[in-house]
């Protein structure tokens, strides 16, 4: 640890704005993902406020009931805010989020590696990011995009808006996340320290390998797909135009082919998450690490296998919906593996509630309703009654807000002393989860009941039968936004005037916290040599 | 970082153990690149199955319109050029850097022969008003048939076809293109005396690129041209 007594690390080693714009750091890499996907989240959130204020109340061409008709003057404009709020926090945000922060910066770490197998590639694909994402911001500045993020044809070739290079964007950003992902698997391969076995890997890394072997395999079939859209879009090329034979179904087919497997892309590195919290703040060796591990793996495998029932009513065959229903059913098995053994790891600990903790169980009780609501989208007859209705938008904003978007705060608290060498304030820190934890369920629960009520997704106005529960939703959303403002705040508290953080301020296991807070720049001042696995607390 | 030393005439990046270790990683890397490019085609080939499936006759009439004569032509220049990057790369391995050059340099010529080629089909079919999808102008395509003395086009949706053989056939030309692109950096890098047979890591990769797109004509010249 000799540096440490000259007080160098990862930050201060080189100093001015061109420094971090072209360093092959991984963690200086982590910290431009954890800026600007920040940012990002920011931007699809006020989208998403917009939204839930329009929906205060029905009516909104009806004098007086004015609170929406103020925001959006037509639908369009609706269709345009939920076409960005989607986009971004799919594409900008929950995808890239977690492994690009926190796998770029803890990965090499936990594996005792001195940085990612390909530090240049690395930033490249920062670079192709944010290409992608100025492309995307600069659609708002021309024709607009109002698709939804799912570009669904043939909707998406007649629209006279601005969906090619939208589709350009998410192309460039699928890219970024094809170079993240194999990356990082070489990492993971080649890269362990030695005596690092597989089975030595803390379960943050599994999970990340198992989400870049998705983001490797799925999102080829993406770029592909949108590429052909956009053809269809300039030559018309037919592939999806029932008017030359095509079949927009077919698209759909191709979409989800990649986007779910997206999801557990956006889900597996939160579990990740999890499972060091869990473990860390219960002071007590991981239950089942074998199963956890391999289950994240299983869960990618299944994953590619489901895809259809997001079609059960596009028209695909019956005996195609009732495999992918039974498929899909499936997907709970590896899941459900995980949440036996976090509950089995916190038996008999000695858990401290921190904010991180907090976090962690949060994840636990909403992906639990999200996952279980999922299994009912599952069964056919179900589905289609709930298709398309705030069921839907309810389920999947459990699994993703209450599922990553948590465990992704539950994981800046836990690592923040690491990244920034600062500690921050324990309090506001848990009062951000309750904020946020509430606020949550405020907002979306009421969903499932409007979505079994009948009430569709994505209009921008409803029945007067629908309104004390939206009422209570966007106050929820204001809940939630509180949260991660007061979340954001002691953010910045933490960086002006935080107290200087110890090495291994929670006491975890894990090699990150071998070495200083912040990590010198090489990662480690000897190359750690590993005779034990990562969570040897009794 | 990545800051390197030399060992051995090796510039090994410092987070390697050896040249060794930094060689199989980067083999690593390439390959897996391989599995998303396969893969990117492969939802071509997939959309190419299913419709072929749908309207076999429509995929016949429109292959007529391919000449295989340059497609087999064209089959034979990138094959002899897969040839000329393997022995590009086996004679840097045994320190024959001159040789190197000149087999690097026929590759990019077969890449440049290649696109000539293409350039010529495309013009053609271009000349007889035949555009991918709803661009197709079949009256033009059909005048044209009638002053060969030539039956008139049956299918309603020959468009759909060209749609694939454009899709297809150009991105495998794009990727021929950035082929050319790297293997000529690679001429410069190895005339520049960067690489000797215990380094050799960007060729090797770059072969490696090279093979699997020359890989893919191989499956689109009888899916395209062969097909009626």
């Amino acid at each position: 640890m000799g540096n440490a007594a000259h007080g160098t690390n990862y930050i201060n080693a080189e100093k001015g704005l061109m420094s971090w714009l072209t360093s092959l750091d991984h963690k200086r890499i982590g910290i431009l993902y954890f800026c600007t996907i920040l940012f990002f989240f920011l931007c699809g959130g006020i989208a998403a406020l917009l939204l839930r204020l329009e929906l205060f109340a029905p009516n909104v061409n009806a004098a007086g009931q004015a609170v929406a008709g103020a925001i959006f003057k037509t639908g369009d404009t609706y269709n345009q805010a939920l076409t960005y709020h989607g986009a971004i926090m799919v594409f900008m945000v929950i995808v890239p989020g977690i492994p690009s922060i926190f796998g770029n910066f803890f990965l090499p770490l936990q594996i005792g590696a001195k940085d990612v197998a390909f530090p240049k590639l690395n930033l490249a694909s920062w670079y192709v990011f944010m290409i992608g994402a100025i492309m995307a911001i600069a659609t708002m500045f021309l024709h607009k995009v109002d698709t939804g993020w799912t570009f669904y044809t043939p909707y998406s070739i007649r629209t006279n808006t601005s969906v090619s290079l939208m589709v350009g964007a998410v192309f460039m950003m699928g890219m970024a996340s094809v170079l993240t992902g194999l990356n990082f698997i070489a990492t993971i391969h080649k890269m362990r320290a030695p005596g690092m076995t597989f089975h030595r890997m803390p379960l943050f890394c599994w999970a990340v390998y198992s989400t870049a072997i998705l983001q490797v395999l799925a999102t080829p079939i993406l770029a592909i797909t949108l590429l052909l859209l956009a053809m269809e879009r300039t030559f018309g090329v037919g592939i999806f135009d029932p008017k030359l034979g095509g079949d927009p179904v077919l698209f759909q087919h191709f979409f989800w082919f990649y986007s779910h497997p997206a999801v557990y892309i956006m889900i597996l590195p939160a579990m990740g998450i999890v499972s060091e919290l869990l473990t860390t703040y219960s002071k007590k060796t991981i239950f089942g690490y074998t199963a956890i591990a391999y289950s994240s793996l299983g869960i990618a495998a299944v994953s590619f296998f489901v895809w259809g029932h997001h079609m059960y009513v596009s028209g695909q065959s019956e005996l195609a919906g009732v495999i992918f229903s039974f498929l899909t059913m499936l997907v709970g098995v590896p899941t459900a593996i995980k949440m036996f053994n976090w509950l089995a790891t916190l038996y008999k600990g000695s858990i401290e509630f921190t904010a991180s903790m907090l976090y962690a169980m949060g994840f636990m009780f909403l992906f639990m309703i999200g996952g279980v609501t999922g299994i009912m989208l599952a069964v056919l007859p179900i589905d289609v009654h709930f298709h398309d209705t705030y069921f839907v938008v309810a389920h999947f904003h459990y699994v993703m807000v209450g599922g990553t978007l948590m465990a992704l705060m539950g994981g800046i608290y836990h690592w923040f002393p690491k990244m920034f060498g600062k500690m921050y304030n324990e309090n506001m820190a848990i009062a951000s989860f309750v904020f946020v934890f509430v606020g949550f369920n405020v907002t979306f629960f009421p969903q499932f009941i409007l979505g079994a009520m009948g009430m569709p997704r994505r209009y921008y106005d409803y029945i007067p039968a629908y309104e004390q529960l939206n009422k209570m939703s966007t106050v929820g959303s204001w809940l939630i936004a509180t949260g991660f403002v007061i979340g954001l705040i002691s953010i910045i508290k933490a960086l002006r005037s935080g107290a200087k953080a110890p090495a291994n301020p929670w006491g975890s296991k894990t090699l990150e916290w071998h070495t200083e807070s912040p990590p010198i720049t090489h990662n480690f001042s000897h190359e750690p040599h590993v005779t034990e696995g990562p969570y040897e607390y009794k | 970082m990545s800051t390197s030393k030399m060992i051995n005439g090796v510039p090994v990046q410092e987070h390697f153990r050896d040249a060794h270790h930094q060689f199989d990683t980067a083999k690593m890397g390439i390959w897996l690149f391989m599995v998303t490019e396969i893969l990117m085609f492969g939802g071509l080939f997939v959309g190419y199955a299913i419709f072929h499936l749908l309207y076999p006759e429509m995929f016949a009439e429109g292959a007529h319109f391919l000449d295989w004569k340059m497609g087999f032509i064209n089959t034979l220049v990138l094959i002899f050029s897969s040839l000329t990057m393997a022995l590009g790369i086996h004679f840097i391995q045994v320190n024959q850097i001159k040789k190197s050059v000149w087999c690097l340099a026929i590759t990019i010529v077969c890449g440049a022969i290649f696109m000539v080629i293409k350039y010529f089909e495309y013009t053609h079919k271009f000349h007889m008003g035949i555009f991918p999808g709803n661009l197709l102008d079949l009256a033009k395509l059909n005048e044209h048939l009638a002053h060969e003395g030539l039956p008139a086009i049956k299918s309603t949706n020959l468009g759909m076809y060209f749609g694939f053989y454009f899709c297809m056939s150009g991105l495998h030309g794009i990727h021929v293109l950035v082929g050319m692109g790297l293997i000529t950096w690679c001429l410069i890098r190895t005339v520049r005396g960067d690489f000797n047979p215990n380094y050799y890591t960007g060729i090797e990769g770059v072969g490696i690129f090279w093979h699997i797109v020359d890989l893919v004509w191989i499956f689109l010249f009888p899916l395209l041209y062969l097909v009626g």
